[in-house]
C-alpha cells in the first residue's frame, strides 16, 4: 500500500514522549453541515414514509387480533396435548411480537424518516458551583451549631452508643431461621435401629436387593429401607443416604486395611453424594470402573476405593459397609464411617466422633 | 405531559385537555419540569442502546413476573400432580413444582408468560453486561461518572441474584441440583459455613423452607433494590447529562444530539416495544427451561449435560476447573481439627472476587495513574486507549474461559474430544488466555491508531492507479474533509507521567509505583496527527501514500 519512492525518513512515527500537548492541534471544525433526507425534500418520499408507518401500526393491530383469537379459540380442556399448548404458545407469542414490533418499528421509522433530524448542541453546566458549595457549608455549619452537638459531647456520645447497639436485636431476631447444625450432618439413615441392620433397597420403589440379583458389571441406585415410609424430612434423609451399588470382579477391588469386610463377593456400596459440592455422582463407567459426577466432572476410581482421579473433588466417596442377612438380602452393617457429601468446617471433628 | 403543550392560555384554558393539564400544572408545577426536560439533548449512538435494553427488559420482567405470582405457590409441601401433563400424572412433587406445571399447561398464556419472563431475565443480565463493557471500553466511567459505574456494578450483582433466586423457584430437578451446589459452596465457608447453610435452608438441605424464602427475595427484596438502583442510576444520568462520542463539534463542554421531544423520546419509546416484541418472538419460538422434562426435585438423580443459566456459568466453570488433587497434593486441609476445603472455596470466591473488585476499583485506579482530575464527557474510541482496552479484553477473556468451562462436558461431547483434555486446555487458558488477549488487543489497538494517522495524513485509498511519466505506478489517495479528519485526530494520547515529589520534596514509594504503572499504561503510544505533520505530508509531495506503520519505530519508548 505504501509508496517507497519518497525515500524520506519515517514520517508516520509519533512525536516523542513528552511535550506532545504543546504541539499545535487540529482545530475543531464544528458540527458538519446538516444533510437533508429524501423525505425532507421530496413530498412523494415523505408520503411514502407516512404510508409505511401506518402499515406498521396496522401490523400491530393484526398481531393483537391474532393473540385474542389464539387465546379464546384454542381451548385447554382436560384432554389437551402438548401439541395444542405449543400451538397456542406460538400463536400468542407471534401475536404479541407483531403487536409490539408493529408499534415499535412504526414509531422508530416515524422518528427517523419524518421527524426533524437536526442535531443540536447544548452547553453543559458545572455539576457544582463554588457559590453553591460555600452556601452549603454555611448551612451545614448553622445546622451543627443549632443542634449544639459539638458543645454537648455527652449527648453525642450517648447517642452514638445507643445507635451502635440498636441494630443488635435486628440481627438476633433472625436466630430462628434455622436450627443449630449440631451433629446432624454426621449421621445418615443407614445407622442400625434397635440392632436391626438396614436393608439396601432400590431407588425409588424401595424393594430390597438380593445379593444374587447383583451380577458382575451391574449397578443399582440404592436407598435405605424405610425411607419411603418417612413422613417428615424424607428428602433431607434421601439427600444424605443415597448410595450406588456395583459389583466388580472381587480381584479388582483393593480394599485397604480394615475395609476387607465392607464388601460382599465383589459387591461394593458407595455414597452417591459427591464430596465436591454434593451433586449425585450418577454416571458409572462399567468398563473403566470409574464413577463420574455430571455436574463438575469429578471422577472416582472404584478399584482404588473411589479415590479422586480427576476433577475438583478432593476426597474419596465414603464407602458403606455391607453384608448379607439370613434371607440373602444386602444390608448395611453400620452407618457410613465418615460424614457424606461436601466438606464443611466441622467435618473432621464429626469424623473423629464417628470413629471414636 | 404530552398534552400540556396545548395549554397555552395561562389562566383561562380553552380546551378540556387544556383545563385538565392546567389543573395539574397549577398543583405540581409541570411546566417547569417540561421546560427543563422537554427539549433536553441526548446524544445518539447505537451503542447507547444496551442500557435501554436492560431497562426495558426489567420493565417486562416486572410485568410478566407479576402475572406469574398470581398462579405460583411457593410451598414445598408434598402433593400429587393431577394436571393435564400426563407423563407426570400422580407423581409426588412439591406444591411449587406443581403450580409451575399448572402455569405451563393449564393457565392459558401461562407458558408464554413463563418463557417471556425467563428470556427477559437472560436478556436483562446480558444487556447489563454488554452495557458495562461499552461503558468500560469507551472510558465513560471517568469523572464525574465513577459513582454511577459503581451503581451499575451493584445492579449487575443484583441482576444475577434476581436471576438465581428465580431460577430456583420451580423446584424442578435442575434447579434443585443448582441449589445443592450452592449449599455445597456455602458449607465450604470456614467457621460459619455450616451455620449459614442451616439458617438459609431452615435446617438440613433441602428442607421445606428454601423456596418460600427465595420467593420473598425474588419478588420483593431484590427487585425493590434493583428499582432503587435504577432510579439512582437514571438520576445521575440526568445530572451528568449523557456522554458523547468524539467528533467535530463535540467537546467536554457541550452535548450534541437530538432533543428529547420528539425524536429521542420517540426512538427510545418505540424501542421499548421492539425489545418487548423480540422477547415475545423468542418466547413464542424457542423453548426455555422446559421444567416438565426435568421432573420434580429428588436428591438422587441428575441429568448429564446440565447447565446453569448463563450468568452463573463463570462461577460454575471455575468450580469445574479447580483440581481437587494435584499429584498427591490435596486442596482440602485439616487445620487445627477443622476442615478447610480450598478446592471449593477458592474457585467459588476468588475469580468472582477479583473480577468485581477490579471492576469497582478501576475508575479510581486509572484516575490515580493518570492524575487526571478533569471531567470527561467525550468518550474514548477504544483504540485510543490501548492499555485500558487491552485490560478490558483480558478480563473479558478470563471470564469467557471460565464461562466456557461451565460447558466443558458439552464441548467434549459435541466435538468428540476428551473431557479431560478440554479441562486441561481450559486450565491452561485460565492463566495464559488473559495475557495473550492483553498483548494481542494492545497491538491491534495501536495498529488501528496508526491506520488512523495514515488516513488522516494521507487520505483514503481511492483504488485509482495512476502511471506517472517516468513509469512509476501510484495509487491516488483522496484527502479527507476536515470533519472526517477531525474525528481521527481529535483525541488525547497521554504520555507516561514521571514520579513527582510531594510538598516535602520527597518522591514517595507510592508515587514511584504510580509512575511505573503510568509507564506501563502509556509507554506504547501513538500520538494524534498534527497540522504540522499534515503540512509536511503534503509538501513531501505528490504522493499521499507514505509508509504507514514503520512498526516499532513509530512507537515511542
Amino acid at each position: 500500500m505504501g509508496n517507497h519512492s519518497d525515500g524520506s525518513p519515517n514520517h508516520s512515527g509519533t512525536v516523542a514522549t513528552a511535550g506532545q500537548n504543546e504541539v499545535e492541534k487540529f482545530q475543531d471544525p464544528g458540527l458538519p453541515p446538516h444533510r437533508l433526507r429524501l423525505a425532507d425534500t421530496d413530498p412523494v418520499a415523505a408520503k411514502r414514509a407516512e404510508r409505511q408507518v401506518a402499515i406498521l401500526f396496522g401490523t400491530s393491530v393484526i398481531g393483537t387480533l391474532v393473540f385474542l383469537v389464539a387465546y379464546f379459540a384454542i381451548d385447554l380442556g382436560d384432554d389437551t396435548t402438548i401439541a395444542t399448548i405449543r400451538t397456542q404458545n406460538l400463536l400468542l407469542g407471534l401475536g404479541t411480537a407483531f403487536a409490539m414490533l408493529g408499534i415499535g418499528t412504526g414509531i422508530v421509522h416515524w422518528a427517523k424518516a419524518l421527524m426533524p433530524d437536526h442535531e443540536v448542541s447544548e452547553e453543559r453546566h458545572a455539576i457544582r458551583t463554588e457559590e453553591d458549595r460555600q452556601a452549603a457549608v454555611r448551612i451545614v455549619d448553622d445546622i451543627v451549631e443549632e443542634t449544639g452537638i459539638k458543645r454537648r459531647p455527652l449527648i453525642r456520645n450517648t447517642l452514638l452508643g445507643a445507635v451502635a447497639l440498636a441494630p443488635l436485636p435486628a440481627l438476633a431476631i433472625f436466630g430462628d431461621l434455622g436450627p443449630r447444625p449440631d451433629k446432624a450432618l454426621a449421621h445418615t439413615m443407614w445407622a442400625p435401629e434397635g440392632g436391626k441392620l438396614k436393608r439396601l433397597t432400590r431407588d425409588p420403589d424401595g424393594t430390597p436387593i438380593k445379593a444374587s440379583d447383583v451380577t458382575i458389571g451391574s449397578a443399582f441406585h440404592v436407598i435405605p429401607e424405610g425411607l419411603n415410609e418417612l413422613h417428615e424430612g424424607k428428602l433431607n434423609e434421601k439427600a444424605k443416604a443415597v448410595v450406588l451399588l456395583m459389583r466388580l470382579d472381587p480381584n479388582s477391588l483393593n480394599p485397604s486395611e480394615g475395609r476387607e469386610s465392607w464388601s460382599y463377593n465383589g459387591i461394593v456400596a458407595y455414597s452417591k453424594i459427591c464430596t465436591h459440592v454434593g451433586c449425585p455422582v450418577a454416571l458409572y463407567e462399567q468398563q473403566t470402573h470409574h464413577l463420574l459426577c455430571p455436574c463438575h466432572q469429578s471422577t472416582f476410581d472404584l478399584t482404588q476405593e473411589c479415590k479422586v482421579i480427576f476433577g475438583p473433588a478432593s476426597r474419596p466417596l465414603p464407602q458403606l459397609p455391607i453384608a448379607v442377612d439370613a434371607e440373602g438380602y444386602l444390608v448395611a452393617t453400620s452407618d457410613f464411617r465418615e460424614p457424606v457429601g461436601p466438606s464443611y468446617w466441622e467435618r473432621d471433628e464429626h469424623e473423629r466422633l464417628i470413629n471414636s | 405531559m404530552s398534552a400540556s403543550s396545548t395549554a397555552e392560555a395561562p389562566f383561562v384554558p380553552k380546551t378540556k385537555v387544556g383545563s385538565f393539564t392546567n389543573f395539574v400544572d397549577e398543583r405540581v408545577g409541570g411546566s417547569g419540569i417540561l421546560r427543563e426536560f422537554g427539549r433536553k439533548v441526548f446524544p445518539d449512538h447505537w451503542s447507547f442502546m444496551f442500557g435501554e435494553v436492560a431497562l426495558y427488559s426489567f420493565v417486562i420482567l416486572l410485568m410478566s413476573g407479576t402475572f406469574l405470582t398470581f398462579f405460583f405457590d411457593p410451598s414445598m409441601a408434598e402433593t400429587h400432580y393431577q394436571g393435564s401433563y400426563t407423563p407426570l400424572y400422580n407423581v409426588e412433587m412439591s406444591v411449587a413444582y406443581n403450580s409451575s406445571l399448572n402455569i405451563s399447561f393449564d393457565v392459558r398464556g401461562g407458558l408464554f408468560m413463563r418463557q417471556v419472563h425467563h428470556w427477559a431475565a437472560l436478556l436483562f443480565v446480558a444487556s447489563l453486561g454488554v452495557h458495562m463493557l461499552r461503558v468500560f471500553f469507551t472510558g465513560a466511567f471517568r469523572k464525574p461518572r465513577e459513582m454511577n459505574w459503581v451503581v451499575g456494578g451493584v445492579l449487575l450483582i443484583l441482576a444475577m441474584a434476581a436471576g438465581f433466586t428465580g431460577y430456583s423457584l420451580p423446584d424442578d430437578l435442575l434447579s434443585g441440583n443448582g441449589l445443592r451446589i450452592i449449599d455445597g459452596v456455602i458449607k465450604s465457608i470456614p467457621v460459619i459455613g455450616t451455620y449459614i447453610s442451616f439458617f438459609l435452608f431452615g435446617g438440613e438441605f433441602p428442607g421445606t423452607a428454601i423456596i418460600g424464602r427465595l420467593y420473598v427475595l425474588h419478588i420483593l427484596l431484590v427487585p425493590a433494590l434493583i428499582l432503587l438502583m435504577i432510579v439512582i442510576h437514571l438520576f445521575m444520568v440526568v445530572v451528568h447529562k449523557h456522554t458523547q462520542y468524539p467528533g467535530p463539534g463535540r467537546n467536554d463542554g457541550n452535548v450534541v444530539g437530538y432533543p428529547l421531544g420528539p425524536v429521542y423520546a420517540a426512538k427510545a419509546g418505540g424501542f421499548f416495544f421492539i425489545v418487548f416484541g423480540v422477547l415475545a418472538l423468542m418466547a413464542a419460538a424457542f423453548t426455555i427451561n422446559p421444567i416438565w422434562n426435568y421432573g420434580p426435585y429428588d436428591p438422587s438423580p441428575v441429568s448429564a449435560g446440565t447447565q446453569p443459566d448463563w450468568y452463573i456459568g463463570f462461577v460454575d466453570g471455575a468450580l469445574r476447573l479447580m483440581p481437587g488433587v494435584i499429584n498427591n497434593f490435596h486442596f482440602e486441609w485439616i487445620v487445627f481439627g477443622h476442615t478447610l476445603t480450598l478446592n471449593v472455596l477458592l474457585p467459588a470466591l476468588v475469580p468472582a472476587g477479583i473480577i468485581f473488585t477490579v471492576l469497582f476499583m478501576y475508575p479510581w485506579i486509572e484516575r490515580w495513574v493518570t492524575k487526571d482530575n478533569r471531567e470527561h464527557h467525550v468518550l474514548d474510541r477504544p483504540r485510543n486507549a490501548p492499555t485500558r482496552t487491552a485490560i478490558g479484553v483480558a478480563g473479558f477473556t478470563w471470564y469467557c474461559v471460565m464461562w466456557a468451562a461451565a460447558g466443558s462436558d458439552l464441548i467434549a461431547t459435541h466435538f468428540h474430544v476428551s473431557l479431560n483434555d478440554v479441562t486441561y486446555w481450559l486450565r491452561t487458558l485460565f492463566f495464559i488466555g488473559p495475557i495473550i488477549a492483553f498483548i494481542v488487543t494492545k497491538r491491534i489497538a495501536l495498529a488501528l491508531q496508526r491506520k488512523d494517522r495514515e488516513i488522516a495524513l494521507h487520505g483514503r485509498e481511492t483504488g485509482r492507479i495512476v502511471r506517472l511519466p517516468h513509469g512509476e505506478f501510484i495509487e491516488v489517495h483522496a484527502p479527507l474533509d476536515e470533519y472526517k479528519r477531525y474525528k481521527l485526530v481529535g483525541f488525547e494520547s497521554p504520555a507516561p507521567l514521571p514520579a513527582q515529589p510531594n510538598e516535602h520534596g520527597v518522591v514517595t514509594r507510592k508515587e514511584k509505583r504510580r509512575a511505573a504503572l503510568s509507564r506501563w499504561f502509556f509507554e506504547d503510544r501513538v500520538a494524534p496527527a498534527t497540522p504540522a505533520e499534515l503540512e509536511a505530508a503534503h509538501s513531501h509531495g505528490h504522493h499521499e501514500a507514505i509508509e504507514a506503520g514503520d512498526e516499532q519505530k513509530s512507537l515511542s519508548h
